[in-house]
């Protein structure tokens, strides 16, 4: 049995954990470090590592479910906040070192192509998710109401694989792989759902 | 900003390496190539780009050869640097079928026998929209042409590279339609520009960069140059492709560098140069306009991408 205070006791070294990639690749970017082609190396990773952490925050919930494991919800916040930083850091790279602030570019490229149309509007979605995680605003909106707002974490997770999907040109086993890991989530979910009414009678 | 290490060109040790290599001249490959080109520049890099804008550099050997889309060795740009290593370019044959006089099986050293090796440097230009300048060492497809003898009702060559999935690993998964298969116009493989690649710099052709032998064709998108071709055939009508069969909303037949024509995943408008930090415009026709425009002066372009 893992208690709260075991998942808090975590919260420092996973922090330094899933922080720590991002500052490697900022320091071998600098370097000259990061391969032959490193903006899109640096942009691959950063999308790479945000899908994965959006993946994560999903399977804590799922995880929560069993008993030993039901405080781990407390490190949920802290993953969904990194995912939105990598999200952001992903997202600039884009916009500053593959484009160099060519907003007029930039906006017709997000229009006309899919795979980064997924990518901006889930980028849109995680905002208020992300603005809305103290306690403070929970108490605010009410927990009725921030949970309805957090359900945009599924739409968020699915455009964000489906981004992903898209852009590969010919073998997608890996978005394949993430989008079915996705599913299997969302599915338990809905299943909990409706086996729920059955328990309480 | 000092980041990108493109300014690392190894011209020095490229030089070095061409003495060396010209002092040896260890393959049958190299001792064609005596020609005058070759000894010309051991010490003047000015042939290379001499064809090249001034705002044209050599990208480095190390670049060249670990950054490729080469799907027989997998997906990823390092995968061909990394899983070619069991690859052997040698012995090699090209079979020659189709329409022509006669079809036949030459061996590639036969073939190098009867052609003259000179240098090429080109700009690449990837449907990716990254680029890079390449010196390659080779001979005018039209040469090979001729020792093929087509006869006059082919309009179309198709090549085909080799499938040997116990030494090129990405074939043994389904990624795409294996063997992988390309084509061109006939006046387009008859135009000067396009050449049958051995070497680069100055070395046998490395297994990721297609060796031993493969196509460039300067002036459309990387994936029109195919690598490692095993087989060449006339056609009289327009050859499926590797690209065009699995997507074809995607990739055309003629997949000419064209900044005007959009593709659904990357504007083809600007490009990055590796080794360089900031994007630059795409020239239509990769910059080769004058040498090739003419070929196409009755087709809609947006049409047939």
């Amino acid at each position: 049995m893992f208690s709260t205070r075991n998942f808090n006791r975590s919260k420092p070294v996973l922090f330094i954990l899933i922080l720590f990639p991002s500052l490697l690749w900022a320091y071998q970017f600098v370097t000259g470090n990061l391969g032959v082609n490193p903006i899109e190396k640096l942009m691959d990773e950063l999308g790479l590592m945000a899908l994965r952490l959006i993946i994560i925050t999903l399977m804590i919930t799922t995880l929560s479910n069993i008993k030993p494991l039901k405080s781990i919800v407390v490190i949920r916040r802290m993953i969904g906040l990194f995912a939105f930083y990598y999200v952001c850091l992903h997202f600039s790279t884009y916009i500053v070192l593959d484009h160099f602030l060519d907003i007029q570019f930039i906006i017709q490229d997000i229009i006309k192509r899919p795979f980064i149309t997924f990518g901006f509007i889930s980028f849109l979605f995680l905002i208020p998710l992300a603005s809305t995680s103290t306690n403070n605003m929970i108490k605010r909106l009410g927990f009725k109401l921030w949970k309805k707002i957090h359900y945009l974490i599924y739409p968020v997770a699915i455009l964000a694989s489906m981004h992903f999907y898209v852009l590969v040109r010919a073998d997608k086993t890996e978005p394949v792989i993430y989008m079915g890991i996705i599913i299997l989530l969302l599915l338990h979910r809905i299943f909990k759902r409706l086996t729920r009414p059955q328990l309480a009678q | 900003m000092k980041i990108l290490g493109s300014e690392i060109t190894p011209y020095k040790t490229y030089l070095n390496r061409r003495k060396f290599i010209k002092g040896s001249l260890a393959s049958a490959m190299l001792a064609t190539v005596t020609s005058s080109a070759f000894a010309k520049h051991d010490s003047d890099l000015s042939i290379y780009t001499n064809n090249l804008n001034e705002k044209d550099k050599l990208n480095s050997y190390e670049e060249i050869t670990t950054y490729n889309n080469f799907y027989e060795f997998g997906t990823h740009k390092k995968h061909p640097h990394l899983n070619s290593g069991n690859f052997k370019p040698r012995p090699w044959t090209i079979k020659i079928d189709g329409l022509v006089k006669k079809p036949q099986t030459f061996d590639l050293e036969k073939i190098l026998s009867n052609v003259t090796i000179e240098d090429r440097v080109y700009r690449l230009r990837c449907v990716e929209a990254w680029s890079m300048v390449i010196p390659w060492q080779g001979f005018q497809l039209s040469e090979l042409i001729k020792m093929a003898e087509p006869l006059s009702s082919a309009k179309y060559v198709q090549f085909v590279t080799v499938f040997r999935p116990e030494e090129m690993p990405g074939q043994q998964k389904r990624t795409i339609i294996w063997p992988y298969r390309e084509g061109l116009r006939m006046d387009e493989a008859m135009n000067p520009l396009t050449i049958l690649a051995t070497g680069l710099y100055g070395h046998e052709m490395p297994n990721q960069n297609g060796a031993p032998i493969r196509l460039v064709v300067p002036w459309k998108y990387g994936f029109k140059s195919i690598k490692s071709i095993v087989e060449i055939r006339f056609l009289d009508t327009q050859p499926e492709t590797s690209w065009e069969t699995l997507a074809p909303w995607e990739y055309g037949f003629y997949a000419n560098v064209n900044p005007n024509v959009n593709h659904p995943r990357w504007s083809q408008g600007t490009e990055r140069r590796i080794g360089e930090f900031k994007r630059r415009e795409t020239l239509m026709f990769n910059g080769y306009e004058e040498e090739v425009a003419h070929l196409y002066k009755d087709l809609d372009l947006t049409k047939f991408y």
